[in-house]
């Protein structure tokens, strides 16, 4: 298992989150990547402007196994999609922290990424989980 | 809810050592993947893989009597089969529904084998005992006997580094079997397997089998061969479109509208569900299965509704994936035989969004002879 990047938020669904001029990039952890296996579609059913709610679903990712949701890990609007992966779902598994975020959301609260697992207790999460 | 605890088969160390990650599948602990799906599948198609389906069942009938019991069970005409020969089958109910598809392998004309999938071994087990009572012995080897499946354009130079007469298995022709030693391991290889490439399946005592298993390895490593899991197998057997029970096929299909009609021999004599089988092919068939093209942006998965180009329900999806060498994302599912004709067009209801697809000539992927 790859180092957990210390300046991301994650969640139990094991996506991550980086915090940037009041933004929030979103996109799917190694753990989750390694999971998937062979990642061969990227589905992102939201556009700049929609409304996101916490949880719900926002796109599909499939891999040759099976096909798994993308949730939304804070409430918010959407602010950009990663218009790359529809051609290039690969680069999920090339590099899941860098250029294969997914959305950008504006959170509706601000200090929404609090409520998010730091690196640490997201990595104790892993344990419990993994089996 | 009571479960019953998993089994692991004699390569579960096998598996741990190289990597699998092991999943419940038919009440077996067994390897989905080791290096990645589509790696392994790349390997069984370019080079070889090797598999551990030691899960499935092992059906032994001996006794003067049968030849006439298996092939009282089965569709397709086990009269037919030489010492050494085997063939697919479906074995059939009175409905001509289908109870599961076998491999039957003839010994000898009073010594045979049925390999049936491990998801319906109990199931089967007691239909072929019912149905040897008082006509010959019935054992269920299962338990005793492993299975090791190796497959790919390589497999044969994989074997001849496995001594003389594992060299020789290159003369086995398709769907033949003879008692051989690989690695120094005596076992029954058979030409014959699930994944659209030349191979073997190799039977073994069950404690023998790791030392197959390792010998196969070491041999065919430096030959590009990898070990292979379920998810592989279930792409590689997509792309030839060989149907996968519980998936394609179960209690509610019969072999015709499945595509199996070339193992239905209702001209054989009288066997289980013949007379159903006669009066299903008397008839135009309502449905059949089909290979699909995703044309559209999704990937069908089993239990998706197809629908026909006015949104209107139509059948539904029994198996879909990826193809790793066709390059496609492919399914087999059940439409009116209205639709079936390659080209028709159709949508496949990916979870509420419906995407595009095309009937196609299957199998999707055929190996250059």
């Amino acid at each position: 298992m790859s180092e957990l990047p210390a300046d991301l938020r994650y969640t139990k669904e094991h996506e991550w989150a980086r915090a940037a001029g009041g933004e929030l990039t979103v996109g799917i952890t190694a753990f989750a990547v390694e999971q998937l296996g062979d990642i061969t579609l990227v589905n992102i059913d939201v556009k700049a402007g929609d409304t996101l709610e916490i949880g719900k679903a926002f796109g599909t990712i499939e891999s040759v196994k099976t096909l798994s949701d993308l949730f939304a890990p804070v409430s918010g609007k959407v602010v950009r999609v990663n218009g790359d992966l529809t051609a290039k779902p690969e680069l999920v598994n090339e590099d899941c922290y860098g250029k294969a975020w997914m959305i950008v959301i504006a959170p509706a609260d601000a200090k929404a990424a609090d409520g998010l697992m730091d690196a640490k207790s997201y990595g104790e999460f892993l344990k419990t989980a993994a089996h | 809810m009571t479960e019953a605890p998993l089994r692991r088969t004699s390569l579960y160390a096998e598996h741990v050592a190289a990597g699998g990650r092991l999943v419940p599948f038919a009440g077996w602990e067994m390897p989905v993947q080791y290096t990645g799906i589509v790696d392994e599948h790349q390997a069984v198609r370019t080079a070889a893989g090797v598999f551990d389906v030691s899960h499935m069942g092992e059906l032994r009938l001996r006794g003067e009597y049968a030849s006439h019991v298996v092939d009282y069970l089965v569709t397709n005409d086990a009269k037919r089969l030489a010492d050494g020969q085997a063939m697919y089958t479906c074995a059939c109910n009175e409905r001509g529904t289908i109870l599961d598809d076998l491999i039957v392998y003839r010994r000898s004309q009073d010594d045979w084998l049925v390999v049936c999938n491990a998801s319906n071994r109990d199931k089967m087990s007691a239909h072929f005992a019912r149905a040897a009572k008082d006509h010959c012995d019935f054992e269920d080897e299962s338990d005793a006997t492993a299975l090791v499946a190796l497959q790919g354009p390589r497999a044969f130079e994989v074997l001849a580094k496995l001594g003389d007469d594992a060299a020789k298995l290159a003369e086995l022709k398709s769907f033949h079997f003879r008692d051989a030693t690989v690695g120094g391991v005596r076992c029954t290889p058979a030409r014959t397997g699930y994944t659209g490439e030349d191979g073997v399946e190799i039977f073994c005592a069950w404690n023998d089998a790791p030392a197959l298993w390792r010998a196969l390895l070491d041999a065919g490593r430096p030959l590009g061969l990898k070990p292979a899991g379920l998810g592989a197998r279930d792409t590689l057997r997509l792309e030839a479109r060989l149907s996968l029970y519980g998936n394609d096929i179960d209690e509610t299909t019969n072999p015709i509208e499945a595509g199996l009609g070339w193992v239905v021999k209702v001209e054989k004599g009288d066997f289980v569900g013949r007379a159903a089988l006669m009066e299903i092919k008397a008839r135009p068939l309502p449905r059949k299965l089909v290979g699909f093209e995703v044309t559209g942006r999704g990937v069908a998965r089993h239990g998706y509704p197809l629908k026909d180009l006015a949104g209107a329900p139509v059948g539904v999806c029994t198996s879909g994936s990826p193809a790793p060498t066709v390059g496609k994302n492919v399914g087999l599912g059940y439409v009116p035989s209205a639709m079936a004709e390659v080209g028709s067009r159709l949508l496949v209801d990916c979870r509420g969004r419906d995407v595009e697809a095309v009937v196609a000539k299957t199998p999707f992927y055929k190996r250059a002879k």
